[in-house]
């Protein structure tokens, strides 16, 4: 069961990326990049991380992506023209990515032992615990990262308003 | 004679349940609408639809099928993909939500001792509440893409309007729900409405003995937002918009979309009755408990109450609407971030607050 799901939700999020790749016009690009969000939440809630999934789809997928719509269609993207692919991409490219798949099969395999074991969901038991566990590390041993965070994230909202305001 | 396991009695069991809730949804929603013609027409003094069968109650009927047998419009300079996409997301999510609601008290269907299937809820999730919330946030697709692929001036500004409106009180709602999660100590929808049973029937539940009454005029405010409904119904309404998003729809894909809307709004019930009112509990907590007390009147009265509660609220929506003007956009979103947002917020200290301090 857990099998199948990974099976079928990863071949999602990767056909899902591979469509954002492939597509012309930004928004079903925009649209792919949605069912890969989606396809991870039900990744991480396959793991037991219940809280992580639902916060994946209400911020990534409902706001983010919203936003990346937004955008797109108020700025009237229009389909990409196609062009002729300029001779260094594809000398440096191809060699590029061949050489980073090897390097990341290398790694995979070498350490092969050691993965495909991970308790299903075992960590995490349910979902009161889940917040509970997820709460206490953010307000005890990461309090000074989350509150720098939220400061970091109240300077971007800033500095947006400051941007698109009326020249007076 | 074969025996079948647990999981296919499990499977069988969720395919059933699925099955009647569906129908059971759409056929609320259809008579939910002719519930709404009927009562804004005894609202202004005239009968509703009175003429399609007795009392007019085989309107929906006629309406389905005028809808179903309709000419299928696709004005050629839309995004097909995407102008077919929209309505079924819409309708899709607004369904979804109704799988994790528990109708009625727990009535398990055990077989060989086990603990057994349970016959009132779907789907027993641990973050239904999330779940809900993230339901609705990716509704707000179906609206933003049925506006932009249309291909038209007025239905890209209604859906541009209805988009920031929903995603700007999705905020409030999502805050104002926070008080009740604190109250329960848990998301789990079972869980939230057995935290309300513990006091002398209706003084138990959130609205009353929770004093989450501000809580719940916040939700229910931006739940009318939410669903597009009056006062803040200006992204559809008529008289503004030509129809808003859903202009260049027509027959089955303008019936997913207000079918859509129908079962949003059946879904913002009964989360509210279950959230704030105690769910499927009777008003009259455990006095009669004495009476009747067989399994079968158990789950039967159970499910009576969380239907009757959910009409109230139904009624409630449909009575704002034939009362209340239409707020003006900017009115709307400035109430919306300027004033629920803060009040949400304030909720949220002030429970945790005393929470904190009975503990």
């Amino acid at each position: 069961m857990q099998l199948a799901l990974f099976l079928i939700f990863g071949a999602l999020a990767v056909a899902g990326a591979l469509n954002l790749l492939f597509q012309r016009h930004p928004i079903n690009s925009a649209l792919s990049l949605v069912v890969v969000m989606m396809s991870l939440a039900v990744l991480y809630w396959s793991l037991g991380a219940e809280f992580l999934a639902a916060a994946q789809v209400i911020v990534y997928s409902g706001a983010i992506m919203v936003l990346f719509v937004f955008v797109i269609m108020l700025l009237n993207a229009g389909v990409e023209e196609r062009t002729q692919g300029s001779r260094a991409a594809y000398a440096v490219g191809i060699p590029g990515a061949a050489a980073l798949f090897c390097l990341l099969s290398f790694v995979f395999l070498s350490e092969r032992g050691a993965l495909g074991t991970s308790s299903v969901g075992g960590d995490l038991s349910n979902a009161a615990d889940n917040i509970a566990q997820i709460s206490q590390m953010l307000f005890t041993k990461l309090l000074l990262p989350f509150e720098v965070t939220s400061v970091l994230i109240l300077v971007a909202i800033l500095g947006a308003v400051v941007l698109a305001r009326k020249e007076q | 004679m074969s025996h079948l396991t647990n999981f296919e009695v499990f499977l069988l069991l969720s395919v059933v349940k699925v099955a009647v809730v569906l129908v059971i949804t759409l056929t609320c929603v259809a008579y939910t609408v002719l519930l709404e013609r009927k009562v804004i027409g005894h609202m202004q003094n005239r009968w509703g639809p009175s003429r399609v069968g007795p009392f007019g109650l085989l309107q929906p009927l006629a309406d389905g099928l005028k809808l179903f047998l309709k000419e299928d419009l696709m004005p050629l300079a839309v995004e097909r993909p995407l102008f077919i996409l929209a309505p079924m997301i819409a309708l899709a999510c607004a369904l979804i939500s109704v799988s994790m609601v528990p109708f009625g008290a727990v009535t398990r269907v055990s077989l060989h001792g086990t603990p057994g299937v349970d016959l009132f809820q779907v789907a027993d999730v641990n973050i239904a509440l999330l779940v809900i919330l993230g339901i609705t946030s990716i509704g707000v697709y179906g609206i933003a893409l049925s506006g932009w692929s249309s291909n038209n001036k007025y239905s890209l500004l209604g859906s541009l309007r209805s988009t920031a409106q929903v995603i700007s009180y999705e905020l409030a709602l999502g805050l104002s729900l926070v008080g009740v999660v604190l109250r329960a100590g848990s998301l789990n929808l079972r869980t939230i409405v057995d935290s309300q049973t513990h006091g002398i029937g209706p003084l138990g539940w959130n609205f009353f003995g929770g004093f989450q009454f501000v809580a719940f005029f916040i939700y229910l405010m931006a739940a009318y937002a939410e669903t597009n409904r009056s006062p803040f119904d200006l992204p559809e309404a008529e008289t503004e918009l030509v129809a808003g998003y859903h202009t260049e729809y027509s027959s089955m894909k303008f019936a997913m979309f207000f079918m859509a809307e129908y079962a949003n709004m059946i879904t913002v019930s009964c989360v509210a009755t279950l959230l704030f009112f105690g769910g499927a509990s009777s008003l009259f907590g455990h006095f009669f408990d004495g009476f009747l007390n067989t399994p079968v009147f158990n789950a039967v009265f159970s499910i009576l109450w969380f239907v009757v509660k959910v009409f109230a609220f139904l009624f409630l929506y449909i009575w704002v609407r034939s009362t209340l003007p239409r707020f003006r956009y900017d009115q709307l979103m400035s109430f919306g971030w300027k004033f629920l947002l803060p009040l949400a917020m304030a909720n949220i200290v002030i429970t945790s607050l005393v929470l904190a301090l009975r503990s």
